[in-house]
């Protein structure tokens, strides 16, 4: 029985994701992140969802985190040092190196820069650091004797992984964000047939199926390429790590083969960082990448240079890789105060902006910003979008829950009228129930799981040599006695069960009578049966006896005449509980009559 | 349940296990001492070795004399090298379902198994295993194949033949299974079929046996391996060791309760401390170098060299020695740093601690970068332009008779300033030496071998109890040259099953119980 709630912020809402899953027994949380669009309480998740009354650390389990971005990891210090938890948090190594840089970048823009207060400190994120475990991929984790995790590469950024949980018989899977088609520095998501109770899957990109990479890519460098050829800058927000690395791939292969001389820009003191992270991690880069590493590292850039800030005011064509990608803070949001006035720039937005952020309204053509300060700003160079985010599309989703095989399907991280449609067209296809929660909405999915028992070896060769040879695509009916004690379950032999419990065995056993017509004497009769059931019954031991009855194996058949029918005779049929099986196909057999004697 | 025993040698296991109608290979290891009885294989022309004078036996009769020449009065094969197979004929390979590699040592007969037996299965093994292996086998490969030798030598290995020569070679075992080495295609091919895994990952085989690679501490992405049924448990551990060097720590905790334990792959020098070896190497290095010396270090391309070169990142400024040039000659030199930095996950703690802000987890990046390390394919193109004395060469092979250590052998060997100092523990260093006789040239042994020493072994058993130990025949008595030291051998109660090779042990399990599922109707 997997039960399921859901934090505010994830699910029909591209915000933050934080997803508390039940699963027999065990509490897990995947994911802690942040929404972007907020500057007040409503940024994190709110954690008295969890439990009213009692400590995080005594409810939850585990906590897993699928990839650095603080929309999946952001609220993390805040949950375990301001809300307190203590318990282990997992991730991968890549994750674990990178996510603790991204959240100091993010707090000294909160509070250093914004003078906000109430937020957590340097400290409180290498506290929170601690308490991480990294974890390699497909390595089975055990987070206690019942409960395992595993990670499973999902292509999204640089250590990005979904996460399969597993107690006994019962599993989830969690894509977090997954890109299902190789790029130019990342593989694609992988997972196995692990067919889990319940897959909950990513859904940002629900409905479109997206034309091809390489017509996108096309598409940017030639909006790039027209802008910087009339004079104009180009300004691409982006986050540090993930998409930006693309991207400088595909200008710095653009500019080289093009010979062009217009300046490229990364802003912040994070670049050079995020490449080495790269250099060092290649492992988790595509198979391309890593097979020439040695021979040429692709993240040593020679065109991509440090972005100083009075560069922004240098006259000619640039282009400015800033942070972050949703122009909500930060040295991206200067440049573009800067450059938003003159209609020869262009600003190109490579992945998906939050609701509330500048990015987002741009986006959705407001031409005129109320800023800081009541002050507007009029948006008069061109606004481009173009969706370089490496999450599945539709079609990539459908793929994954082919991969896995899944029993039901639930979408997060989407919006509702796109899910409701993807929704449809999964359940149409996989026969599936899909779910869609709202925000703090709980689903409770039933599962049906096979009780794992331990056979001793003894019964279990008795039973599978009783009767015709085995055949391995039929189910075969065993009989033995369970045993529960101590929370294990063993199926043993009757003997064996009587011998350990100590208990006297009584017998029990049933008889029947069959009526059949035949006017021949008694012992005739027996005779006939004795023939038919030996022609029918080959495998088994028929024996005739002295005494006038019949045995097949140990039941036995005994005739008397009926007394006030001479014509018809009586076959008392008994046998003994286990042989229930025979004793009853013996009886639907005799039932039938016998066939006509040819003698 | 069986186990088929292919190799004899201790630390190049290659054990076949038959486990719940399941074939299993453990290991394919190569052993490459054969190659001390051929003559070494110059890369530029040497006088001396084309001169030698043909064997003559004591009646005089001469019809070995163009396969076996005198040197330094011993007899040495004059042909391309050639290795010992794991026995083949024990039973058959076509019908190893998979192969479970524990080391990048232990996989040098991957291409003999996989192109040459019709085996069709999957072989297992972590990712850094696979690229270090691969550099390895390249190494090899290229160090035979550029210098080409027309002859190859076959009439000594006839029975009759062989009972006439002088030792070593008349004693020289399971010579009809001395093989070629291989090419890079069946190199290529070999590597294809490998899987890759990560530590502490489940794969179920064929629904019956669960296998599990775990870290083993010895080299990067080294593993013991579990097989297991939910009711038995085999531990393999092979090439494991408990000493802090640059691998993720051994996973003791994972080999509890196993029923049987099969130990392979222990120190060879059970009697020398890696740290006082390691001691030792710094100190002759610095007074060869300080006295106007060459050092010629034998070494494979990967594994101590990266512990040598951190050694040496730490001490060369205070002895004195910033300014002598340390060379590092492989095919695979480049690849094998390149490759050493980007394995974060499968580093001791302190060296991932390294790459999360983000730094190189190996201070030879600094070596390289200030010019104090460099690296070249080989002795001919740049180096020759480079090369400045006195300095320090790293360079393969260990066994003295192919690749660029051959030619500062033959450059170095005449003058007693300079020193060859051994590190490698898989060859007799004198029988590495003698077709080099007479020497002018210091020899240093300082033999590191990080495996598990019987102290440890004994220490380890207590710890993880296993129902019965199975072992190599060597480890379960003194080694030959110290009778006396019982100390070292595997002392466990019950007392270790011992193999040798091309023997089958059948393994001793009780198992009571079996593990099937209720479908949930029955229990409502």
């Amino acid at each position: 029985l997997v039960c399921l709630c859901l934090h505010p912020g994830a699910g029909q809402d591209v915000g933050r994701s934080c997803i508390l899953v039940s699963i027999a027994g065990k509490n897990v949380m995947l994911d802690c992140g942040m929404h972007m669009g907020y500057n007040d309480d409503r940024r994190f998740p709110d954690f008295s969802y969890i439990t009213q009354n009692g400590r995080l650390t005594d409810f939850l389990d585990c906590v897993i985190i699928s990839h650095f971005h603080l929309d999946h990891c952001g609220a993390l210090p805040y949950f375990s040092e301001m809300v307190g938890y203590d318990g282990p948090i997992y991730m991968t190594h890549p994750t674990k190196a990178i996510c603790p840089i991204l959240l100091e970048d993010y707090r000294k823009i909160t509070v250093d820069k914004k003078g906000e207060t109430n937020f957590f400190t340097s400290q409180m994120i290498k506290d929170c650091m601690k308490k991480v475990v990294a974890v390699h991929l497909h390595q089975t984790v055990q987070v206690d004797e019942e409960l395992e995790i595993k990670a499973y590469y999902a292509g999204h950024v640089l250590g990005a992984a979904m996460f399969q949980i597993k107690v006994g018989c019962e599993s989830v899977v969690y894509t977090g964000d997954y890109n299902m088609t190789p790029d130019r520095h990342l593989g694609a998501a992988w997972i196995d047939k692990c067919r889990p109770d319940l897959l909950i899957s990513e859904s940002t990109y629900a409905t479109t199926i997206r034309d091809s990479k390489r017509c996108r890519e096309r598409d940017f460098l030639k909006k790039v390429h027209e802008t910087v050829e009339r004079g104009g800058k180009v300004l691409i927000p982006v986050f540090a790590l993930g998409r930006a690395q693309e991207l400088c791939i595909l200008l710095e292969t653009f500019w080289e083969r093009m010979n062009l001389k217009a300046p490229i820009y990364f802003s912040t003191g994070l670049t050079e960082k995020a490449n080495h992270y790269y250099k060092l991690f290649i492992t988790w880069t595509n198979q391309k990448i890593r097979k020439t590493f040695v021979q040429r590292n692709m993240f040593e850039f020679k065109h991509i240079k440090a972005f100083d800030r009075a560069f922004a005011d240098n006259p000619g064509p640039m282009v400015v890789f800033a942070t972050p990608g949703m122009l909500h803070a930060g040295q991206s949001l200067q440049i573009f105060r800067k450059w938003a006035g003159n209609e020869k720039n262009m600003v190109i937005m490579p992945g998906y902006c939050v609701q509330g952020t500048v990015g987002h309204k741009i986006l959705s053509g407001q031409r005129k910003l109320e800023m800081e300060g009541r002050q507007i700003l009029e948006v008069k160079m061109q606004v481009e979008y173009m969706s370089f985010s490496a999450h599945a599309d539709a079609k990539g989703i459908m793929q994954l829950i082919r991969q896995a095989e899944p029993r039901n399907v639930l979408l997060v991280h989407g919006e509702a009228k796109k899910m409701e449609f993807l929704k449809q067209k999964i359940e149409q296809e996989f026969h599936v129930n899909c779910y869609m929660p709202a925000n703090g909405e709980t689903t409770t999915i039933f599962t049906n799981p096979s009780i794992p028992v331990d056979i001793s070896l003894g019964l279990l060769k008795r039973e599978t040599a009783i009767g015709l040879l085995p055949d391995a695509k039929k189910p075969k009916l065993m009989h033995g006695t369970l045993i529960m004690k101590d929370n294990s379950f063993r199926l043993v032999s009757p003997e064996q069960a009587l011998k350990e419990l100590g208990l006297a065995e009584h017998q029990l056993r049933f008889t029947c009578r069959v009526h059949i017509q035949d006017p021949r004497k008694e012992h005739e009769t027996v005779l006939r049966v004795y023939n038919h059931l030996k022609g029918v019954l080959k495998d088994y031991s028929v024996q005739h006896l002295p005494d006038g009855s019949i045995t097949v194996e140990s039941i036995l058949i005994q005739a008397t005449a009926h007394s006030e029918d001479q014509g018809t005779k009586v076959l008392l049929v008994s046998w003994t509980y286990q042989d229930e099986e025979l004793g009853s196909y013996l009886t639907s057999l005799l039932k039938k009559g016998l066939p006509q004697s040819t003698a | 349940f069986f186990q088929y025993c292919l190799s004899g040698h201790p630390t190049l296991p290659c054990n076949v296990l038959k486990f719940k109608s399941t074939t299993i290979m453990l290991d394919c290891g190569l052993d490459m001492t054969s190659t001390l009885n051929f003559l070494p294989m110059p890369l530029v022309q040497s006088p001396r070795l084309s001169k030698l004078p043909g064997w003559v036996l004591k009646d005089g009769s001469t019809f070995l004399d163009k396969e076996l020449k005198e040197c330094s009065g011993h007899v040495f094969v004059d042909s391309v090298p050639e290795f010992c197979l794991p026995e083949t004929e024990l039973l058959d390979l076509s019908t190893v379902d998979v192969i479970l590699i524990s080391n990048y040592h232990c996989m040098m007969a991957l291409p003999y198994i996989t192109e040459y037996t019709g085996f069709t299965g999957t072989v297992y093994a972590t990712e850094p295993t696979v690229q270090i292996g691969r550099l390895l086998m390249e190494e090899l490969v290229n160090s035979i194949e550029r210098v080409p030798k027309a002859q190859s030598a076959s009439m000594w290995k006839n029975k009759e033949v062989q009972r006439l020569l002088p030792a070593p070679l008349k004693d020289a075992v399971e010579v009809s299974m001395w093989r070629k080495c291989y090419t890079m295609p069946e190199v290529n091919a070999a590597l294809s079929k490998i899987q890759l895994v990560g530590y502490s990952q489940k794969i179920e085989l064929f629904g019956a046996v669960q296998v599990t690679p775990l870290s083993s501490g010895y080299a990067l992405g080294s593993s013991n391996w579990i097989i297991q049924s939910h009711y038995e448990k085999v531990s393999y551990v092979s090439g494991s060791s408990l000493l802090t060097t640059h691998p993720q720590p051994m996973d003791q905790a994972s080999l509890k309760n196993s029923d049987v334990l099969i130990l392979t792959g222990l120190t060879q020098i059970p009697t020398a401390n890696p740290d006082g070896m390691v001691g030792e190497f710094c100190s002759n290095l610095a007074m060869t170098v300080r006295n106007g010396g060459n050092v010629l270090v034998p070494c494979y391309p990967s594994g101590v060299i990266y512990d040598l070169l951190e050694c040496l990142y730490q001490y060369i400024d205070s002895a004195g020695l910033s300014n002598v040039p340390f060379y590092f000659i492989s095919p695979v030199a480049n690849s094998s740093l390149e490759f050493s930095q980007i394995f974060a996950e499968w580093l001791c703690h302190n060296k991932q601690t390294k790459v999360y802000l983000p730094e190189p987890p190996f201070p030879h990046a600094e070596l390289i970068q200030t010019n104090k390390l460099k690296h070249y394919p080989s002795i001919h193109g740049d180096f020759s332009n480079d090369f400045k004395q006195p300095c320090v060469v790293f360079t393969g092979h260990p066994s003295l008779r192919f690749g660029d250590v051959v030619h500062f052998m033959e450059l170095w060997g005449k003058s007693s300033l300079n020193t060859v100092i051994f590190t490698e523990p898989d060859f007799s260093y004198l029988d590495a030496l003698a077709p080099y006789q007479p020497l002018a040239m210091k020899c240093v042994y300082c033999p590191i071998d990080t495996r598990l020493n019987f102290i440890q072994v004994s220490k380890l058993l207590k710890e993880v109890q296993p129902l019965h130990v199975v072992c190599p025949e060597q480890y379960t008595q003194p080694p030959p040259t110290q009778s006396h030291r019982t100390d070292l051998m595997i002392d466990c109660q019950p007392p270790p099953m011992s193999y040798r090779r091309a023997e089958v042990l059948t393994l001793p399990y009780k198992r009571r119980y079996e593990k099937i599922e209720i479908m949930p109707e029955v229990s409502n």
